[in-house]
């Protein structure tokens, strides 16, 4: 983990990427959008404040999957018709990058992977089945929803996006894989479903009266 | 789980557009749609300025049986009610309604309490598909976790009532599609809207006592009426266990039984041949030698041999212990009756008898024979008496079967009814 030290283009504020991995964050104080480019940052964006939410997940918590523990280093929020859910950006021992989604409290961890095959949105409908690397998934949402947004750091450039479909997929073990059809190529993401008993998170916000 | 040097998120109220009535919101910023707890009318949460969504018309108000705001454990877990609304399913015409508490807290997925009818489930969402695909499909068995559940209702759910709040748009009126399969006291259901989405849930049946000891609610709880899809059969596993003890019984009365019969002597104590002539001495008594009944107490059978022919006797016997003088009594009615009608032949009663005796224990005895005939009979009867002591016998075996299967076959019979009265509600009734 390098951290490295740069200040805000738009405040001047200091800033800092806590994992090399990460392309853009949000100055904690002025809330600009900062890109990296290599060594330079250029602000491309400003956040409005963020929707009031009520996930139990903040930056910095920590928590575990399977046998790594991990650290919440960003988020993107998300809305839809029903209300809103949160994508954390995770970075797990040894500086994977992964991404814990939580849904009114339902949790589930996955990672991007490369290489699979990706129906088409039109092909993704609801019940239909796909095989990857031996697990069959079965779509059981489609989700249009546009962004709301951006906390922390991210992987990559992520800021003012507007309509995306997701397709959310479940296998008959626990699996669970979810595809972003907002880039031209889709990014299929899977991993588990996950609970609160397991991934054990330590530093959650706290709520009046719990 | 604690935070680190930031303040805990606060509670806060909406005011209601409407009426002005403030209302708490009790999941933070989970709440998407909160009703204002005066007009009840639909409030869109998630915006700062809090709009009208719905507006409430009906007459009726529905009063949730547990209120808002309640606090307890169930099935293990923390949870507050936060959420409340009434759906409702239509079978042949005939509206049913129950009602659904929506329960919440900051650090688990958000769960539901459901009532029908004084019957009550707590219900998770679940992670994984139960086997069989995903939707819903005709009324096929599903798997989910080892567990194997029977289709019980397929039907078209509509809001009809809410209250609280909740983390997702509900209005009056919402329907999606609901099928219910079941394994008591687990009841596996699927809810789909439209071609969006489809989510799995499990329930788990819960007394009502046990939920109003949880949630530390006054009074009692509402008597439950009728049998509910996954109530737990309070007959299925008292019968299995009879069943189970009533083939131990069976399996020791066998082997009673065995050793009975292989230990069985068949020893011949007495046999004596007399002649009595009802003509002359219609009743007539005699006493035989003593004789000795030897070994532990056991039974004794009394062969009575005749020469009858169309004709019948009265035959008396007491087994009289020659030292103690305990008498064991039994009449025996002896007959046979023989002829040809019609050109076929039939023959009534036997001239052989036996009966036997239980128990009696051992020592020196003799029998007092006491004998009436046929004053009108053409010829004298002859008889052999023979006692056998420790005569095998069958017949407290086939008495002790009945008495071990009984209760058992009873407990089936209720087990049924009330599978029968399950089912009776189910789209298969």
């Amino acid at each position: 983990m390098t951290s490295r030290a740069a200040s805000c283009p738009n405040c001047g504020a200091p800033l800092v990427y806590r994992w090399s991995s990460s392309v853009q964050t949000v100055c904690e104080y002025c809330r600009s959008i900062v890109v990296r480019t290599d060594v330079d940052m250029k602000k491309v964006g400003q956040v409005a404040d963020l929707p009031y939410d009520g996930s139990p997940i903040q930056l910095s918590t920590e928590g575990r999957y399977g046998d790594k523990g991990f650290v919440v280093a960003g988020r993107i929020l998300y809305q839809y018709d029903q209300g809103t859910w949160n994508e954390w950006r995770i970075v797990l021992d040894g500086g994977i990058d992964g991404w814990l989604s939580d849904a009114q409290n339902a949790l589930a961890v996955s990672f991007l992977t490369s290489g699979l095959e990706i129906p088409t949105l039109a092909q993704a409908s609801l019940g239909r089945s796909f095989v990857w690397n031996g697990t069959p998934f079965t779509v059981v949402s489609r989700t249009l929803a546009h962004y709301a947004g951006v906390e922390g750091e991210l992987p990559f450039e992520y800021w003012d996006k507007t309509e995306v479909t997701f397709v959310d997929l479940r296998s008959e073990g626990a699996d669970f894989a979810t595809i972003d059809y907002s880039d031209e190529t889709p990014a299929l993401y899977i991993g588990k479903a996950v609970d609160f008993d397991t991934v054990r998170l330590r530093n959650v916000r706290t709520f009046e009266g719990w | 789980m604690e935070a680190q040097g930031r303040r805990p998120v606060s509670v806060r109220s909406v005011n209601c557009p409407n009426c002005g009535a403030a209302t708490a919101v009790r999941t933070f910023g989970h709440a998407v749609n909160v009703v204002c707890q005066s007009c009840r009318s639909i409030l869109d949460a998630a915006n700062p300025g809090v709009t009208i969504l719905q507006q409430y018309t009906n007459a009726v108000r529905e009063e949730p049986l547990i209120p808002l705001g309640t606090r307890g454990k169930l099935l293990d877990i923390e949870c507050e009610v936060v959420g409340f609304q009434v759906r409702q399913i239509t079978v042949e015409g005939v509206a049913y309604q129950w009602r659904e508490y929506l329960l919440f807290n900051p650090y688990r997925e958000f769960r539901y309490l459901t009532e029908y009818a004084g019957h009550w489930n707590v219900v998770s969402t679940i992670n994984a598909l139960p086997e069989g695909g995903p939707t819903p499909d005709g009324s096929a068995p599903r798997s989910y976790g080892r567990q194997r559940y029977r289709h019980f209702q397929t039907a078209v759910a509509t809001t009809t009532f809410v209250l609280g709040e909740f983390p997702w748009q509900i209005r009056v009126g919402d329907t999606t599609t609901g099928s219910d399969y079941v394994a008591p006291p687990l009841m596996l259901s699927a809810e789909v809207d439209a071609d969006k989405e489809v989510t799995w849930s499990l329930g788990r049946y819960v007394a009502g006592d046990e939920i109003w000891t949880s949630l530390s609610l006054p009074g009692t709880p509402p008597e439950p009426v009728g049998v509910f899809a996954n109530q737990p059969s309070p007959f299925q596993g008292a019968t299995l266990a009879m069943w189970r003890n009533a083939m131990r019984l069976v399996a020791l009365a066998i082997v009673l039984w065995l050793v009975h019969l292989a230990s069985a002597r068949d020893k011949q104590a007495l046999m004596q041949n007399y002649v009595f002539d009802p003509r002359t001495a219609p009743d007539a008594s005699l006493v035989t030698p003593v004789f000795e009944l030897d070994g532990h107490p056991a039974a004794v059978e009394i062969e009575t041999a005749t020469n009858l022919d169309n004709q019948w006797m009265f035959v008396g016997y007491a087994l009289v212990n020659d030292e103690t003088g305990q008498a064991f009594e039994v009449a025996r009615d002896v007959s046979y009756y023989h002829g040809v009608e019609d050109g076929e032949s039939w023959t009534e009663g036997s001239p052989t008898d036996r009966v036997e005796l239980p128990s009696v224990p051992p020592g020196r005895y003799f029998l007092r024979i006491e004998t009436e005939g046929d004053r009108t009979a053409s010829s004298p009867v002859g008889y052999r008496v023979r006692v056998v002591r420790d005569v095998s016998t069958s017949l407290w075996f086939v008495v002790a079967l009945v008495l071990i299967v009984v209760p058992p076959i009873l407990s089936s019979w209720r087990a049924l009814k009330f599978e029968g009265r399950r089912w009776q509600e189910s789209d298969h009734g």
